[in-house]
Order: C-alpha cells, then structure tokens, then sequence
C-alpha cells in the first residue's frame, strides 16, 4: 500500500504502509536510466538529503528508506524492534520500487544481507558498507538487563530503536543462511559484496563465504550497474 | 459488543473471573493487568504463554489466590485486551513485564510463567535478581531437540518458503482480520492446536479470548501475529538463563509430548537445574500442565512457596 507525497521539484517522498507503521521512502534523484539504487541508513540515522559523493556515479535513480523509528516514518510507542522488521520494512520499498540494488550503511548493511536473501530474485546486488550500528549484539547472547519502560515522548530516532537494534543477537551461521539463499535463488554470480572495512563476526562470515566479492562501494556499484 | 459477549457467558467448573482489573502504561503501550486474591496478601505475577491471555488462568489462579496470595496476571502486548502494538518483540515483551512487576511495587514478588512465559520470566530473573523472590517455570524450558537436522540444500528451500511467507504476511498484515465463527468452531479450531484441552474449556476461553462482532466470535490477538518465532532466537538461549539463578526454583515439565510444545525431556533439564532447584516431571501430562491438572499444580506450587 501507497500514499503518494507529491512534489514539482525532483525530490518526492511516498508514505508506505507497512502493518501500523508508515514509511517515508525518499526520491534523491529522479534521473538517469535503469534499475533504482535503494539506501538503507545505519541505526539512528536518516535517509541523507543528497546522493552521497561514493554512490554519485549509479546510472539510475536514487532512493531511502527511513526504517520504523527513524526519520520521517512512524516512531510506534513501546518499542519492540528487530532487524526481520526492518527487513520487512524494506521489502515494503520493493513493493513500491521493483528490482533495485541495495546499499546499506551499519544496521541497513545487515538489513540489506537479509533482505537480498528473502527477495533474492528482486534485489540484484546488495553492498554492505560500515555504519552505525553494524555489529548489533554479537553473535550470541550476552548477560540481559531490563530497565522499566519511559513514558512515550515521540522523539526521533526512537531511543527504544537505538537500544533494541544495538543489542539484537546476530549469529555468523544465521547470516550465512541468507547468503547462501542469495547465492543459489539470485542466479547472480556474486550477489553480495561487502565494502565495510570493520568486521563483527557476522560479516567476517559473510565476507568469507563464495558469493561474496569484497571492494569498495563505488567499484560494487559499477559491478551491479552491469547486471 | 460487551453486552453480546456476557449474554453469552459460558461456564467451566472452578473457574473465576479475576477480582480485579486494571491498566499499565509499559511506555505508551496500554497493559490489561487482573487480579485474583486479597490486595494486601503477598504478591505472585503469572505470565502466559504465547496466543494465550491471562484468561487462561481463570481455573488455576483461584487456587494458589485462595490459599493467600494475591495473583497478578497480565495480557501480553497484542494478547487479550491489551494493545495491539506497532512492534513485536522478546525484549518488549520483558521490559512490559517489569513495567507490570512495577505496578505491584518495588519489593520483590514471587514470578510464575507457563510456555514463552515462563522462557520469559527466566530471562527477568536473570536480569533483575533484586525483584524476583522465587521463579516457577510451568513447561516454559525450550530444548534444541525438536529441530530437524535436515541437509544444507533443503534448509535453504525451507527458509526460503518460511522467509517468503512471512514477509508477504507482513505485506497483507495492515488490512488483516482473524476469521469469524461461532463458539464452538472457534473453540474448534483451538481444539487442533491444543488436543489435550477439553471442549469445555475451550468454549469458556473463547468467551473471555474473543469478542463477538456482528459477524461473529474473533479472537482479540492482534491478527498481524504469527505462530512461531521468526528470527535468529534458539531454545538454548533460553535454557543458559537457569543455572545463573540464585533464588529458589521450581521446574514442572509435562511429559506428554504435543505439538505446542518444546519436545524437552527431563535429562535435557537435568544439567541446567541451579543448585536447590526443585524439578517435578509429570507423567500423563502434556503441555497444560496448570489446565489439565489445576489443583496438583497449585498444591506444588504452594508446598514450593510456602
């Protein structure tokens, strides 16, 4: 589901619907030819205002996701994130936006991973960079707190979001299993490529795997612009 | 609608209907908090298991509330009459429960949890030794061993079934609605998921768990909630909590093993059990241990606490 924000210039934004939730999914760029390059922003952050200068040279238009929480989307009261969410969140913008390739700063990287192995035929191509929020909670539980819940204020990025996303479990062999999704249903030779220069355990995993290509952002774009 | 559903009150012998009803605020989510017993006796806190609701201690609360405790049980987020929140997680659903051990006061409290409950009260207990004076684990200890060990290739087309299902049921999950029906086919359909539980009770729950809309009985849990986990959770994340407890522990596993629950046999505990812990298997049992056998639950839950 959609709801159009209109706009003369070339930037726009379109409200998706995704369960109680409504997404902001920005237009940075209108023009150029060929499949759309989705951004997904790291944990605390927001859909940038511009094309950033090492993703200028993607022949096509340009999109961002703000995720749940974050940005101009919805901030639900009471928390309660997981990056599937946020996965099913982005699966949301491909809906609206058909096959894309996919660039993931942090928590958008490890966002970006799950969703090129749950959508393998519609994302073609998925690049991990580093970013807030990459590693998560590690790759098995540590010793769990709970603190009572604060009353709901609304403020942006949700703090529920900043401490949930920062803390979730994220085991190596769980990350595989997308890869290896990604790599047998993409029918792409190498459909993800990690560029991030920090590695938790996840992504050490991933990057080591075949399938993978490791190269800085700009080349993997070039690489993807090609498919 | 409230006055269709009580013209069409169902009874089940020994059970009742809290004494009380009342709200928390678990950050701006809205809690359905019932209790049963005297206000001023010591507090115990009941959690229930996943797609269950409070209502579903109805016949066993009464017993441990008439032997002189005051019974707190919450619906969980999207459960019962509690809200439907925007987001779903294990951590929210910890975090709510403190915000409900909050409400009852700062002093600790004896904490009781059936299923995902009682997984989840391990992990408070864990977390906030200082508010847990005593943990009762109602067949709430998940196992490794009812994972299939399949081969690589059928894993993955067996994720990708399981990951295309689910977000296309994200996809539909605005505009999603349970299915009506009647008391008996809602009690029915219960009845598939939940064998080992009588007719009878079914009917009761679905006059406290459903409302009747023009159309029909429909379960009140959020219709954008699904069966089963979703994510890198594993059932021994749950098991690793126990040994760390240092307050006094009761174990009850059922040993008939069903579908709706963790496969998990007594030697899988036995390793785990923190010292002094109390662990009682019980034959004959499956994994209601508190519905199919109210009043030898209760009589061991009360010799533990007492």
């Amino acid at each position: 589901m959609r709801i159009p924000v209109g706009s003369a210039s070339g930037e726009a934004k379109v409200v998706l619907v995704h369960g109680k939730a409504r997404l902001a999914l920005h237009r940075l760029r209108d023009r150029g030819d060929g499949r759309p390059l989705l951004l997904l922003h790291g944990l605390g952050e927001r859909t940038p205002d511009a094309v950033p200068p090492e993703l200028v040279a993607w022949p096509g238009p340009v999109w961002g996701l703000d995720f749940v929480g974050h940005g101009a989307s919805t901030v639900p009261p009471g928390g309660g994130y997981t990056a599937e969410i946020l996965m099913a969140d982005a699966d949301a913008a491909l809906w609206e936006l058909g096959e894309v390739t996919v660039h993931g700063r942090g928590l958008g990287a490890y966002v970006a991973l799950l969703l090129a192995g749950a959508r393998p035929t519609v994302v073609r191509g998925a690049v991990l960079a580093d970013g807030p929020g990459l590693a998560g909670g590690g790759a098995s539980p540590g010793s769990p707190s709970a603190l009572s819940p604060p009353a709901a204020d609304g403020t942006i990025p949700d703090p529920f979001a900043l401490l949930e996303l920062s803390r979730d479990v994220r085991p190596p062999d769980y990350a595989l299993t997308y890869v290896r999704q990604a790599v047998q249903l993409s029918g792409l030779d190498t459909p993800v490529a990690v560029a991030a220069v920090v590695r938790p355990p996840w992504l050490e995993a991933v990057a080591g795997e075949p399938g993978v290509t490791r190269r800085q952002a700009a080349e993997a774009l070039a690489l993807y612009a090609r498919v | 609608m409230a006055d269709l559903a009580t013209a069409e009150t169902v009874s089940y012998p020994g059970a009742r209907r809290p004494d009380r009803h009342r709200e928390v605020d678990a950050g701006g989510v809205r809690l359905a908090v019932v209790e049963w017993g005297d206000p001023g006796a010591p507090a115990i806190a009941f959690a229930h298991g996943g797609f269950d609701f409070a209502g579903t201690f109805d016949a066993f609360a009464p017993l441990v509330a008439d032997a002189g405790w005051r019974v707190v049980a919450w619906d969980m987020r999207g459960h019962g009459d509690s809200d439907h929140a925007v987001l779903y997680s294990w951590e929210a659903d910890v975090r709510d429960a403190l915000a409900v051990l909050d409400s009852i006061g700062s002093a600790p409290v004896a904490l009781l949890g059936h299923s995902k409950g009682g997984a989840l009260a391990l992990q408070l207990a864990e977390a906030c030794p200082h508010r847990v004076r005593a943990l009762v684990n109602l067949d709430g200890l998940p196992s490794d061993r009812s994972w299939p060990d399949v081969a690589e290739h059928t894993r993955t087309s067996l994720l990708a079934a399981e990951l295309t299902g689910w977000l296309d049921h994200r996809r539909r999950s605005a505009a999603a609605e349970r299915r009506p029906g009647t008391i008996d086919e809602l009690a029915e359909r219960r009845q598939r998921m939940n064998p080992r539980l009588s007719i009878e009770w079914l009917r009761y729950l679905v006059t406290i768990g459903a409302r009747c809309d023009p159309d029909g009985w429909r379960w009140k849990i959020d219709p954008s909630m699904r069966m089963g986990g979703f994510g890198p959770w594993r059932p021994e994340w749950s098991m690793w909590r126990l040994p760390s407890l240092g307050m006094p522990v009761l174990c009850v596993l059922g040993l008939e093993v069903e579908a709706m629950g963790w496969g998990t046999r007594p030697s899988d505990i036995y390793p785990y059990l923190p010292l002094g812990g109390r662990f009682v298997p019980l034959d004959g049992t499956g994994h209601f241990v508190h519905i199919e056998k109210p009043q030898a639950v209760a009589d061991l839950v009360l010799d533990f606490l007492s």
